[in-house]
């Protein structure tokens, strides 16, 4: 049975119908080539990850990808005679752990004060943006030897936030990705009409109510984005875990996966990169599940409309 | 007058705007006010626990600081009205205890000699230069031991003087001066001895007493740890008589003594062996023979931690030997941050412009691919860019441009080719973004101004120089500050893919790499091993960075009116 909309071919249809081979090489034709050669540069490096990770001799020999199909690198990853010396599953579930909680308190706290600087009007609030704003210019790895510092005197006094431990590391990061995650999120917020505000509180609604049930509600997309900014940021960062953390079974994937390619005399390339393909996928997945939102996110503050 | 008011009139408005106060935010539903005191419930209870690990601990500085917070963050939630605050305080606490404070700990470090060889407080360093100059004492005899245990379960040396094999001179100690003396055995006490041969070369020795347990050769084996650090004193004052200590072959013990002897009243160190006079130098942090000199000798390389003002800012600005590698470096920072946020924004507009055009079929499909080196994790990028950029058997050169032994390209080896690498590698992992912010600022922009121009004649070139772009750099200019800002900084890259190299000139003390930016050289200078970790130079550098960047961004986000929306 035909429909309708089958039997009408729609507008992009019927342009591309009239256009001749010729016209259609100058208007579209070269924008493919263009989009085929930056794919191929775009995907080259991770294509060649996923195929050692998919060789057997560890590196792509035969100058060919993909001419080995080896899925023994995974199963070794999680092979549990090994995981004494490297404990990789509990790398992955370390850095599922430390990623989560991070990306849902980022969000949280965040949030909370992109509301107040967007919504209210107190003493001090111009300077607290502009503080957020020049604080987040000082990445924590200006600040490593402090970091040690600050977290061995607490462990000193109270382990459960000191060095070696989750907490110690979330609160840093926490404590870091306020300022970046604020300043973005009170853009996205100033977007939202104050009207609706209130509206709700002309109905008699709580600011918690107002809060939660309306704003988080319409910001959801910016939610989003920056828990997974702050997801994203946590897997791929390897530079706090190895001050925060000394012994193999705290260590994040990041961490964890220079032990396949630092020691000089036993790199094992394949591994490594099954490990990274381990690693990035769900990153991978969550962005392009989330794409849509990014844009909007990323742009957000600085781009009205 | 309606000016004027009755007192009466005055006290009713006074009375309407507190009740005014008070519903600010609205009247609190009972659910959420049962929420509110369950979540500070588990605050206050964390506070308790960790109060209460201070108050054991005699901390009473940081219990009062975390009394005042707890009782703070109460207050915030429980009056009613001041609303900013309660949204505000969990984030405030978390960046002053966790960021504010890191940048303030980092600007007081800047102000120090903290390092590998500033550690500690004074007291540790005099601890640690006591035990680090233990020497024994070659003119004293070497004495076989046979290590005892008394009734109490204390260690003591049973140990026997061979220097005269006919008469053996037999001595008992043990680390407690006052109840087990070192000593020359009595006629009496030589009674209840027995004599045997050594079990390490069967010299005849005091093998046990009466009264003591002799340790089995696997007993000593067991307890080395135990034994090894065993002191005997030979007197009353253990720094002037020095003591017994266990041979490293467990055989034997000899006279042991502390070299430098620390002397509280003068401040000074004494070295035994000559008699040399050490001063604290407070300027310094050593203790050195001569106060303010630096050259002078050290009685150790270990020193403290102590104030020294802009003497790191001074060496920054005024060493000679760091100034020419320093200036390469930083310029080299400013292009490798500029080329990065140009080489990026010009690809990823391009691209933004082409496929701003819904009659490219799969648009989605390239989007899709073309922003995935955005979403694959940026260090395991730069570990797989390393892995291809390989002189000899990377893919780009083996297989990519199929180049033959003796013609590869030294990508990471030499410091030309090494920047282009970095910067190839980073075209690829910062495009995407660029893709991305340009084409939602590209789609905000009204279509009434491109049609408006086109009816006026305007050929697309003109659009896009005349209208479109105007317009994007304006709203992307913040965006473009921040990309800038982050690429000075952009460690992962620099240090993931070179290390900073190909090595620079060896003569210096800190290696400037061809590829390091300022970012990475601190991080030598901070965690390098060879020449010794110098963490209040690489403060010094951060905060200077930090300024440089704040400054950067600061003028040019006031040059983009920024600031102004702000308010």
């Amino acid at each position: 049975m035909t429909t309708l909309n089958e039997l009408e071919p729609t507008d992009r249809v019927i342009k591309q119908r009239r256009m001749s081979p010729l016209k259609w090489a100058r208007t579209l034709g070269w924008k493919h080539l263009v989009g085929i050669v930056v794919s191929l540069y775009a995907l080259f490096p991770i294509l060649y990850i996923l195929s050692t990770s998919l060789t057997k001799a560890g590196s792509v020999s035969s100058g060919v990808l993909f001419s080995d199909f080896f899925l023994g690198n995974y199963t070794a990853l999680f092979d549990p005679a090994k995981q004494h010396d490297r404990p990789f599953t509990r790398w992955v579930i370390n850095t599922v752990v430390i990623a989560s909680i991070n990306a849902v308190a980022s969000v949280f706290i965040s949030a909370l004060a992109a509301y107040a600087f967007s919504r209210m009007r107190f003493i001090g609030r111009r300077g607290g943006l502009m503080t957020l704003i020049l604080i987040q210019m000082f990445p924590s790895i200006l600040g490593l030897v402090a970091i040690y510092g600050i977290l061995s005197e607490i462990t000193k006094y109270f382990p459960p936030l000191g060095l070696g431990s989750l907490g110690g590391l979330i609160m840093i990061y926490l404590g870091g990705s306020l300022g970046g995650g604020t300043y973005l999120m009170y853009g996205f917020f100033n977007t939202v009409p104050k009207e609706l505000d209130e509206a709700a509180k002309i109905d008699g609604a709580t600011h918690t109510q107002i809060y939660f049930k309306i704003i988080l509600r319409l910001v959801a997309p910016i939610l989003a984005v920056q828990a997974l900014l702050s997801f994203i940021g946590t897997v791929s960062d390897y530079i706090l875990p190895s001050v925060v953390f000394n012994k193999p079974e705290q260590y994040t994937l990041a961490l964890g996966l220079q032990f396949f390619i630092d020691q000089p005399y036993s790199q094992n390339w394949a591994m490594f990169c099954a490990g990274a393909v381990i690693t990035a996928t769900p990153v991978v997945a969550l962005f392009m599940f989330l794409q849509r939102f990014i844009t909007s996110g990323l742009t957000g503050g600085a781009v009205k409309g | 007058m309606a000016e004027q008011q009755t007192p009466e009139q005055k006290a009713r408005a006074k009375a309407r705007a507190k009740v005014a106060r008070k519903l600010e935010g609205g009247v609190p539903s009972l659910r959420g006010t049962l929420i509110k005191i369950a979540f500070l419930a588990l605050a206050d209870a964390g506070a308790l626990f960790a109060s209460m690990l201070l108050i054991a601990q005699h901390q009473w500085l940081y219990f009062s600081v975390l009394l005042g917070a707890t009782l703070l963050i109460n207050w915030i939630y429980l009056r009613r009205g001041n609303l900013p605050a309660k949204y505000l305080a969990p984030g405030v606490i978390l960046l002053i205890c966790f960021q504010i404070s890191i940048v303030f700990f980092s600007g007081f470090i800047a102000f120090t000699n903290y390092g590998a060889l500033h550690n500690g407080s004074k007291e540790d360093a005099i601890t640690s230069i006591k035990l680090s100059a233990i020497v024994t004492d070659t003119n004293a005899p070497f004495l076989y031991v046979s290590p005892v245990e008394d009734s109490n379960k204390n260690l003591e040396f049973l140990a026997t003087d061979t220097t005269d094999a006919a008469n053996p001179i037999i001595y008992l100690g043990g680390t407690d001066w006052a109840k087990q003396p070192w000593h020359q055995l009595s006629a009496a006490e030589l009674a209840n001895i027995k004599m045997g041969p050594s079990p390490a070369d069967g010299t005849v020795i005091a093998l046990s007493i009466k009264g003591f347990k002799t340790l089995t050769q696997d007993q000593v084996i067991a307890r080395q740890a135990e034994l090894s650090s065993l002191k005997v004193p030979l007197g009353a004052n253990v720094d002037k008589a020095g003591f017994m200590a266990l041979d490293p072959s467990a055989t034997g013990v000899q006279r042991t003594f502390y070299d430098a002897i620390y002397d509280p009243k003068a401040d000074t160190f004494t070295r035994q062996s000559d008699g040399k006079v050490f001063y604290a130098d407070e300027s310094i942090g050593f203790f050195d023979a001569k106060k303010g000199d630096l050259h002078s000798e050290r009685i150790s390389d270990t020193g403290w931690r102590v104030n020294i003002g802009l003497g790191n800012f001074n060496r920054i600005f005024g060493d000679k030997s760091l100034q020419k590698p320093l200036l390469g470096i930083f310029s080299w920072t400013i292009v490798f941050a500029l080329t990065s946020v140009v080489s990026t924004f010009v690809v990823g507009l391009a691209l933004a412009f082409l496929f701003n055009d819904d009659r490219i079929r799969g648009k989605k499909v390239y989007r899709s691919i073309m922003i995935l080196p955005y979403a694959f994790p940026a260090f395991l990028s730069a570990y797989v860019w390393k892995g291809m950029f390989n002189t000899n058997a990377g893919f780009i050169n083996t297989s990519i441009l199929n180049l033959h032994k003796g013609h590869m390209i030294p990508w990471l080896t030499d410091p030309t080719w090494a920047k282009f690498a970095i910067l190839l590698c980073n075209l690829w992992l910062g495009f995407p973004y660029m893709f991305l912010i340009t084409t939602g600022a590209l789609q905000a922009i009204p279509s009434e101004l491109t049609e408006s121009a086109m009816i006026d004649g305007a050929t697309n070139w003109q659009q896009f120089r005349l209208i479109k772009l105007p317009l994007l750099l304006i709203s992307l200019a913040p965006l473009l500050i921040s990309s800038f800002a982050f690429n000075f900084n952009n460690f992962t890259v620099i240090y993931l893919i070179t290390g900073g190299g190909p090595s620079g000139d060896p003569s210096l003390r800190v290696d400037a790499g061809g590829t390091d930016i300022l970012i990475s050289f601190v991080y030598k200078i901070a965690f390098s091993t060879g020449v010794g970790a110098d963490y209040g130079l690489a403060s010094a550098f951060s905060v200077l960075i930090f300024f440089i960047v704040g400054g950067i961004s600061f003028f040019s986000f006031r040059r983009t009116q920024f600031l102004e929306d702000l308010a």
